[in-house]
């Protein structure tokens, strides 16, 4: 019942912060100049004081400022983000367009940052002053302090200029068409690069943290129990000790959602995956106010989503954080 | 001299300590010593080196070392070396100034919330929260672009998104040491609210801010670096990321320019992030005895 409690609890945080985030895009738009009226005319080559007026009318920008707040939040709900004059689509149906591109990019990086990253934390924890454990300090600091984008150049200047092993921008080849198996190779092919790229930022978080962790549980009086009992190291780590340092590296993941966002941005731009980063990108040189608030709103959402997910999956596996608020 | 005498241990000021610990650490040192010379460049650069980094000065895509120009020119034939000494003023002003509005508002906000606890605490830290669900770069791309790239604008949307750490780190500290014997006792004494939390408790709440603050100078640095990669910087001012922004689709014909300013942003946050551990180690009291 607790559980139930604390679950709906968080739920409703979820739904206040989305709000919040809403409310903040509607200010913004507000305070920037230029509204939606200058936008249309702009399209259709400029109008005068009469037309703008007219069309703010049609699109109730006349209305006081607490009726529109009241009617974009209604909108906003039902998925309407506007429509983009640039793109000449609806905003919500551009960005569920792009939207498969990033998360098959960011899933990936996530995913392949935190299986390495717990891997070397693990390996270097066993050997605190050994080769690994040097390695994971010094890949943890390059990885704090090279600019993501300048990694991923590096790496297309390395492997896809002098090493041509892969392709140079995009996500897929459009010679090749045909059976899912070849598509299938193609893609992964041209996601190779971005995605180390974008892992390489989290799996120096990722292992530091599990190093740390690993090696605290470590040092525990129930490990030195399991090692009295006679198990052997594999055992002891992978049965006893892994399980209580995964919820602290966990939580960091959850909590790196709108820094993965961030990093997909750059990322995508460099290698030109066709995600939201790069419409995101585009449609900032383009001034188009809709798409970008859009997307600012979408990524919001996902995020909210994933911290509510993490701290869900927590209170399922960790029994400690199960009922606190 | 009689035996009493050499037991007594003499009191050190605690910063003469921190900074012999620091001294230990050698890769801080020579950070430090990097950094220092990272900051003259940027402060005397211009003025030793006056070649205007915006003008044409010989043919596009010279490799370094020919023709006189160490790091070689980029695609329209402007000195490397001049953009990188100009860029480095562009990127040690706004990782200062963005970690000072930082360590400013997320000070403000943490030490609040962990002083007055209660509603203020709790309203602070919602707050806090749907800074932390906003993706910072492209929050701050958001306010660039809609409200303009000059470099005060860059600067605060650099402080927008990345004071939440602060004020988190700052809320936790408020939070132990505003139950101390010394706070209770200053309190009894007499102290109003601003004395305890400016005067009483932050100057002992600093050791674990002040690390976090030289770390924002590096990630503002990154921050801004992105930024300006993108395009969203003012187009006036040279900058690291700018270079690399603009050079980017000459890969084949010439990586220098791409590698080049890059390495300078990547030494530059490198030693500051290795400044801040050596802080983090000298004046984290618990880590000493390891």
């Amino acid at each position: 019942m607790a559980l139930l409690y604390a679950i709906a609890t968080r739920i409703m945080y979820a739904g206040i912060l989305l709000l919040a985030v809403i409310i903040l895009n509607f200010g913004m738009m507000h305070l920037a100049p230029g509204d939606v009226a200058d936008s249309i005319s702009q399209s259709m080559g400029g109008a005068d004081e009469e037309v703008l007026n007219e069309i703010r009318a049609t699109y109730g920008l006349d209305r006081p400022f607490i009726v529109q707040l009241g009617s974009y939040i209604g909108k906003v709900l039902r998925f309407d983000l506007g429509y983009s004059f640039f793109y000449t689509q609806p905003v919500s149906q551009l960005i569920l367009q792009k939207l498969p591109a990033t998360l098959l990019l960011v899933l990936t990086a996530q995913f392949l940052a935190l299986i390495v990253g717990v891997f070397l934390g693990v390996y270097s924890a066993q050997r605190p002053n050994g080769l690994s454990s040097h390695f994971v300090s010094f890949f943890a600091l390059f990885g704090y302090s090279a600019p993501v984008f300048w990694s991923g150049l590096l790496l297309l200047i390395g492997f896809s200029l002098h090493i041509q092993w892969f392709p140079v921008a995009g996500m897929r080849d459009v010679t090749i068409e045909g059976n899912f198996l070849e598509e299938a190779i193609d893609i992964i092919r041209h996601m190779v690069l971005p995605v180390i790229t974008l892992a390489s930022i989290f799996l120096a978080l990722y292992s530091r943290l599990s190093r740390a962790t690993m090696m605290e549980v470590l040092g525990s009086d129930y490990i030195r129990t399991a090692k009295s009992k006679g198990l052997t190291d594999r055992e002891i780590i992978y049965k006893h000790a892994l399980k209580n340092s995964l919820s602290p590296v966990i939580t960091l993941a959850g909590l790196q959602f709108s820094a993965v966002v961030s990093g997909a941005i750059l990322v995508e731009s460099v290698f030109s995956w066709p995600g939201l980063g790069t419409l995101a990108f585009e449609s900032i040189i383009a001034r188009d106010t809709p798409t970008i608030l859009g997307i600012l709103f979408f990524s919001a959402l996902v995020v909210i989503v994933g911290n509510l997910l993490t701290d869900l999956t927590l209170r399922l596996v960790d029994p400690r954080v199960r009922t606190n608020g | 001299m009689n035996n009493t005498d050499k037991n007594i241990v003499k009191a050190r000021h605690p910063f003469t300590e921190a900074f012999e610990m620091f001294s230990k650490n050698i890769a801080a040192v020579i950070a430090l010593i990097v950094l220092f010379l990272i900051i003259l460049i940027a402060i005397f650069g211009p003025t030793l080196y006056p070649v205007d980094p915006f003008d044409m000065v010989w043919m596009p895509f010279s490799p370094p070392g020919e023709e006189g120009f160490i790091f070689g020119t980029d695609y329209l034939g402007r000195d490397l070396v001049a953009m990188i000494v100009h860029g480095a003023r562009v990127s040690i002003i706004i990782g200062l100034s963005a970690a000072f509005v930082t360590v400013f508002i997320g000070v403000s906000v943490g030490a609040m919330a962990g002083f007055y606890r209660g509603w203020v605490e709790e309203v602070l830290m919602r707050i806090t929260e749907f800074f932390q669900v906003l993706p910072t770069l492209l929050f701050a791309m958001v306010i660039v672009a809609l409200f303009g790239a000059s470099l005060t604008m860059i600067t605060i949307a650099i402080g927008a998104v990345s004071w939440t750490a602060v004020a988190r780190i700052t809320r936790a500290e408020f939070l132990r040491i505003r139950e101390l014997e010394y706070v209770t006792a200053s309190r009894a004494s007499g102290a109003n609210n601003f004395i305890l939390m400016f005067g009483i408790i932050l100057p002992n709440a600093l050791p674990p801010i002040i690390v976090q603050a030289a770390l924002m100078v590096g990630s503002a640095i990154l921050f801004e670096a992105g930024l300006s990669f993108l395009g969203l910087t003012d187009p006036n001012v040279v900058s690291w990321g700018q270079v690399i922004g603009s050079n980017r689709s000459y890969l084949l014909d010439a990586s220098f320019t791409v590698t080049i300013p890059g390495a300078a942003i990547f030494i530059t946050v490198l030693c500051i992030s290795l400044v801040g551990d050596g802080l983090n180690d000298a004046l984290n009291p618990k880590l000493r005895q390891r």
